[in-house]
């Protein structure tokens, strides 16, 4: 993807605001044009202390984030966007004490809405932990005859 | 009963409290800076309402289903239906049905008034029978 004013604040949209950073999520480039955000280990963010594994709740909040990010991407700017709705699978535990990626896809941009699909993994996306499917709507409505997925 | 989320670091992250009446548990996220995601707004990140929503559901399956190990998700949907305010947010949950191996459950969370939601989840828990 060309460097563009969107790709040069993806790090700030990645982890600038007060919960993503207090979560400790870090932009980790674009990948095949899509975003990814690493998570690193924590012990405050697992859910069941016996098992070491980050919470379902943090892979949910990552999984809302990227899709945001992947939303900015595909428009090529930021505007601003609310999620209408997140559908969460969740595959397979995630591995104890290990960083958690996750990279999302825009793959279908209308005027108003961001359809989009994401999923956390620790080093291959094709072993997904969980895999989301989730709508965002753009605040501000876009010319029909513009296409964004380029 | 209550220890529920009080085990979890992540509801301990959050802030969670809860609130057990019977077999009925009512959770709240009070606010904290650190639940922000929208700074202009400001409004609370949606992950963090998820998250609450999330962890309720799962207590009150552990509430009705006691068990040694923690209901598993299988999967979850949140639909956020008002921006998140700066203010405390509640949750409860109901468990749909419950088979042998699986519960559907449904919580929902507000903030000022129960009847003006600002997220809900539908999820699929699954359940540790053997314990």
């Amino acid at each position: 993807m060309q460097e563009s004013f969107l790709t040069t604040i993806l790090p700030q949209l990645a982890a600038g605001a007060a919960h993503t950073g207090a979560l400790g999520f870090a932009f980790d480039g674009l990948h095949d044009g899509e975003p990814r955000i690493r998570v690193p280990w924590r012990e405050d963010l697992v859910g069941d202390p016996d098992s070491g594994v980050f919470a379902g709740g943090l892979v949910t909040t990552l999984l809302d984030h990227i899709g945001g990010l992947a939303v900015w991407t595909a428009l090529d700017t930021f505007q601003p966007i609310a999620t209408l709705d997140l559908r969460v699978d969740y595959m397979r535990a995630a591995r104890p004490r290990q960083d958690l990626l996750a990279q999302g896809l825009c793959y279908r941009l209308t005027p108003t809405i961001a359809f989009v699909r994401a999923w956390a993994f620790e080093d291959d996306p094709a072993d997904p932990v969980a895999a989301a499917q989730s709508a965002y709507i753009l605040n501000q409505t876009r010319e029909p005859s513009t296409r964004a997925a380029a | 009963m209550t220890d529920i989320l009080n085990c979890m670091p992540y509801a301990r992250f959050l802030g969670l409290q809860t609130l057990v009446s019977g077999d009925e548990i009512t959770v709240i996220m009070p606010f904290a800076d650190k639940l922000i995601g929208n700074p202009m707004l400001p409004a609370l990140h949606g992950g963090s309402t998820a998250a609450l929503l999330e962890m309720t559901a799962m207590a009150q399956v552990a509430i009705i289903f006691p068990s040694p190990r923690l209901p598993r998700p299988i999967n979850v949907t949140v639909a956020y239906l008002r921006t998140g305010r700066p203010i405390d947010v509640f949750a409860r949950a109901r468990i749909s049905r419950a088979g042998r191996r699986v519960a559907h459950v449904q919580a929902e969370a507000w903030q000022e008034e129960r009847a003006q939601p600002i997220a809900s989840l539908t999820a699929h828990f699954l359940l540790d029978n053997q314990g």
